[in-house]
């Protein structure tokens, strides 16, 4: 924690944007972080939200460390901000606390390829549903 | 009494959303026995057939609540049914979520898509004593913003933590974008105090039961309602078999370390 700093963020605050470098991360303390992807025609689309607890932004960690996603702040948000490159030269002196570092952000990749792979089955969707509760 | 259907009418009909109905329906004669949560009614649409769908409130007197989806040739003939409509039901039938196992302890109530209707009438009775419990959660998933239920009644669920996600957000959602699991991250309970009922696509109970348990949430304080194909809902014609569960019988509310093993095998 000693290379974290407190920031805050207005509401409606662009975080970074798709393509630029990925030199910082966030533990968010509280307040939502919406994810988005510019889609050509359609302008940004939210594909996820993040609230409090969760890490935001786990770009950096692999080449080419650029965000792959943009990030705008759904409200207030508070957080722990990380210098990537301090964080990963840290993780490079230190095997120990490197393996559970990247140990860390593996889960929370693992977890949000889980729920965008459970997403892509549209389990919501009335084909093969139910009226309400059990089978019609 | 419950193989029979009785004729009951509809004596209101809201639309939910696009494709999905409450219709409450009154007793045109004889009265049902009294349903509790979670419980449900074989709902025939006279010349067409007849559908399980679980109580989603229970409006007092002899009323019923359901909220039907339109998927089939009998739950779209039920949704477009008018008030003063006929239909016959039978029932009450099946097990319920029995809410008294989870006096004491921090609630949470976890619904997907259609499946939040019949957590409705849960809430309801944990709203009617508010004291007997701890923490109330009541978390919600849906395809898109126009498909969430009872959105006018999430204000007075939300105490102290309620919250909805959905997976394709339009231009004017400010809410949650993901999985229901995400909002666990949130929602304010202590894991091994906790009670936790879930209600959705099968594929969501079993990815919300795996988060609770990651989390600490023992599994026999996991209560899933199950879907099957449901036909004679007294537990003789087997179509809802769950291995040894028949599920109009033994369920539709099970409690998930019964369940678990059951939902991961591809044939039994």
């Amino acid at each position: 924690m000693a290379l974290a700093r407190e920031t805050a963020f207005p509401g409606a605050t662009r975080i970074f944007e798709e393509g630029e470098k990925a030199d910082r991360f966030w533990i968010i303390r509280s307040g939502t972080v919406a994810l988005d992807v510019q889609v050509p025609g359609r302008g940004r689309s939210v594909v996820e939200t993040v609230g409090a607890g969760a890490l935001l932004g786990w770009s950096w960690l692999c080449p080419p460390q650029q965000w792959h996603l943009g990030a705008e702040t759904r409200e207030p948000v508070r957080a722990w901000q990380f210098d990537a490159g301090a964080v990963r030269n840290l993780c490079a002196e230190d095997p120990v606390l490197g393996l559970a570092l990247v140990t860390v952000v593996a889960e929370t990749i693992g977890d949000r390829l889980r729920a965008t792979r459970t997403r892509l089955l549209d389990l919501y969707g009335p084909q093969g549903s139910q009226a309400s509760g059990p089978t019609p | 009494m419950t193989l029979v259907p009785l004729p009951y009418r509809v004596v209101d009909r809201r639309a939910e959303t696009h494709d999905t109905v409450t219709l409450v329906l009154e007793p045109a004669g004889e009265a049902l026995n009294p349903f509790v949560p979670g419980q449900f009614a074989m709902v025939y649409a006279f010349g067409i057939g007849e559908i399980p769908v679980s109580v989603s409130r229970l409006p007092g007197g002899q009323r019923l609540a359901h909220t039907v989806r339109a998927v089939g040739a009998v739950s779209r003939a039920l949704c477009g049914l008018p008030a003063g409509a006929a239909v016959g039901v039978r029932g009450p039938f099946g097990t319920n979520w029995d809410p008294a196992v989870a006096r004491g302890q921090d609630l949470l109530i976890i619904g997907g898509g259609i499946g939040l209707a019949p957590l409705r009438p849960l809430i309801d009775s944990v709203l009617a004593e508010p004291y007997a419990y701890g923490r109330l959660n009541v978390l919600a998933g849906a395809r898109t913003p126009g498909d969430l239920l009872y959105r006018d009644e999430f204000p007075a669920w939300g105490r102290p933590f309620g919250a909805a996600t959905v997976d394709r957000p339009s231009g004017d959602w400010t809410g949650r974008v993901g999985v229901v699991t995400t909002l666990l991250d949130e929602a304010l309970f202590t894991p091994a105090n906790t009670t936790a009922f879930v209600c959705g696509p099968e594929v969501m109970i079993r990815a919300t039961a795996r988060a609770l348990i990651h989390r600490g949430v023992r599994p026999d304080r996991i209560r899933v309602s199950l879907e099957r194909n449901m036909r004679c809902a007294t537990g003789h014609c087997g179509h809802c078999q769950l291995g040894p569960l028949l599920l109009c019988r033994d369920g539709p509310v099970v409690r998930y370390d019964r369940a678990e093993p059951l939902l991961t095998v591809r044939e039994l």
